[in-house]
This record gives C-alpha cells, sequence and structure tokens, in this order.
C-alpha cells in the first residue's frame, strides 16, 4: 500500500480502536493485528501526532508496579473518525464503479 | 539484548533529540518490552520483536520537525557561563544574518526547483498554443505556398508540445520527490553521522 495513505488509515484505525476504549500501545497493536498490521516504530509517531494535534489524551495507570500509559479519544478524534467514513463512501463509489466496470471489459 | 541494553542503546543513538522526547521515547519502548514478557515472552525476544534498532532510531528521529532537531544541536548540554552569554550577545550581529542566511538558502532551493517545473510547463503550454496560434496565420496568407507552410508549422509545434508533455510530468514529479530527499538532508545535519 502507498505509505502516506496506509498512514491515514493507520491513524484512523488506531482512533477506531481507541473509540471502543482507552487502551495502551502493545493491546492497541494485538487488536489492529486481524486488521492491519502495525509495528511499534509505526505506531510511536503516529500516537504522538495523535497526540499533538489533540485527537486523543494520554494518562497514566500504575499496573504491576510500573507505569502504563493509555491512551483516550477526544471529541477532535471521533470527528476524525466521521470524516474518513464519509470521504470514504465518496471513494468506495468510485472503487466500485471502477471495480464494476474492469469486470465487463474482461468479460467481453 | 537484554531489555536494559537495548534502551541504553537507543537513548545514546537519540541524543540529538530534547531530553523530554528521549525520555518519553524510551518510556514507550520500555512499555512494550515489559507487556510482551508479561504477554508470555522471555526478554530476548520481547527485545527482538521490536526489530532493527537502527531503523527505530532513523524513523524516529526523520519523524521530529526540524526545528526540534535544530533546538536539540543549539540547546547547550550544561549552563551557560557569564562570558559566554555576552559573547552570544555581542556576536548577535554575526549570527543572526548567518541564521537568516541558513533558512534563505533553504527557501531558495525550494524556490528555484518550483521555478524550474513552472518554466517546463509553460514551455510545453508555450509549444502548444503557438501551434495554434499559428493556424490562424493560414486566414491571412496571401499565397498557398506560404499558407501551406504556416500550417505545417502549426502542427510541428502542437506535435512538439504534446510529445514534451510526458517527459516535463515525469521530471517535475522527479523534481518534487528531490525537495523531499532534501529536506531529509537538511534534517541529517542535525542527527549524529554514526546514527545513520
Amino acid at each position: 500500500m502507498d505509505i502516506q495513505l496506509k498512514r491515514g488509515v493507520l491513524e484512523i484505525c488506531i482512533l477506531t480502536i481507541l473509540n471502543h476504549n482507552d487502551s495502551y500501545g502493545y493491546q492497541i497493536i494485538k487488536d489492529a493485528q486481524p486488521y492491519i498490521n502495525i509495528s511499534e516504530s509505526t505506531l510511536y509517531p503516529i500516537l504522538k501526532r495523535l497526540e499533538s494535534n489533540g485527537s486523543l489524551t494520554v494518562y497514566s495507570v500504575e499496573h504491576n508496579s510500573r507505569l502504563r500509559k493509555y491512551y483516550k479519544i477526544t471529541p477532535i478524534g471521533q470527528e476524525k473518525i466521521n470524516t474518513f467514513l464519509d470521504d470514504w463512501k465518496e471513494i468506495m463509489l468510485v472503487y466500485n464503479f471502477i471495480d464494476e466496470e474492469m469486470k465487463e471489459v474482461k468479460h467481453d | 539484548m537484554t531489555k536494559i541494553e537495548f534502551l541504553s542503546h537507543l537513548e545514546n543513538k537519540l541524543n540529538s533529540l530534547p531530553e523530554n522526547e528521549i525520555k518519553k521515547t524510551i518510556d514507550f519502548y520500555s512499555e512494550i518490552i515489559d507487556d510482551r514478557i508479561e504477554d508470555g515472552l522471555n526478554e530476548d525476544d520481547a527485545v527482538a520483536a521490536l526489530g532493527n534498532l537502527n531503523e527505530l532510531v532513523n524513523t524516529t528521529l526523520l519523524d521530529a520537525p526540524l526545528t526540534t532537531l535544530m533546538k536539540a544541536k543549539i540547546k547547550p548540554k550544561k549552563r551557560l557561563k557569564a562570558w559566554e552569554i555576552v559573547l552570544i550577545i555581542l556576536g548577535f550581529p554575526l549570527w543572526f544574518p548567518l541564521l537568516i542566511g541558513f533558512f534563505a538558502v533553504i527557501l531558495g532551493v525550494y524556490v528555484s526547483i518550483w521555478a524550474i517545473i513552472i518554466s517546463l510547463y509553460v514551455t510545453v503550454a508555450s509549444f502548444i498554443l503557438g501551434g495554434i496560434a499559428s493556424v490562424f496565420i493560414l486566414f491571412f496568407s496571401q499565397s498557398f505556398p506560404a499558407g501551406l507552410f504556416a500550417f505545417g508549422c502549426s502542427l510541428c509545434l502542437i506535435g512538439l508540445g504534446a510529445l514534451l508533455f510526458f517527459p516535463v510530468k515525469k521530471l517535475s514529479i522527479w523534481l518534487i520527490q528531490i525537495t523531499g530527499l532534501f529536506l531529509r538532508w537538511i534534517k541529517s545535519l542535525f542527527i549524529n553521522k554514526e546514527v545513520l
């Protein structure tokens, strides 16, 4: 997949996981696993970017006598998911058109 | 590699970042390693699962904004002595223009690359427009051979323009990629050499 496109999709994917409930780094990677592969080194910059543009907030929780950082989605983050869904509705229309058209060409 | 080894290597290699940024990064990876160990992996495997250390450092550093990298480089490691502060103030007429010059050079490279792209497209457009315009000469030509000549010229110009369009498009995409590489290169100036 195109890098820029993948980065954008990953952002929304992470936000969607957080929309379900607050989560931490390793859990986010595991939750995303069935759909898309995120490595730790890609996750970190994305979380940082999402935090700096106000899409999520961070808080620490003690777990087994160490601190774990939890990420919580903000209304700005939820708005991002909705924009994504709206945008992709349009893109899917075009996708279906292209898909159908190419199938017809093959059958001819 | 043990967790402690991994994290201390990471810390060393990130030293062109500001301190709080380094701490945040270390905390993040430390937490992931702990979580993996809790999940049943042994320490070696948990560290190995993070992948290549240098690649990780590279993505982290190149992701940091240019100004952050510059600030970390310029910020002194220890407190400034009084005479150093005096020197910085007195040196203002010297270093300030140099700083402006530095950014002006970056801006200059960007502007000139875009100027090349624009001029290439303008060239293509002028060929095609010139070709179309010379079709109208046909209507004003005095004799048949002169009209035919003008028509031939216009076809040549349009053809040349159409032919040039695709290489120009390729070339401009390539030039835009160069601007990206250029920014990465500028950033790499502020990242310690042994890391890259």
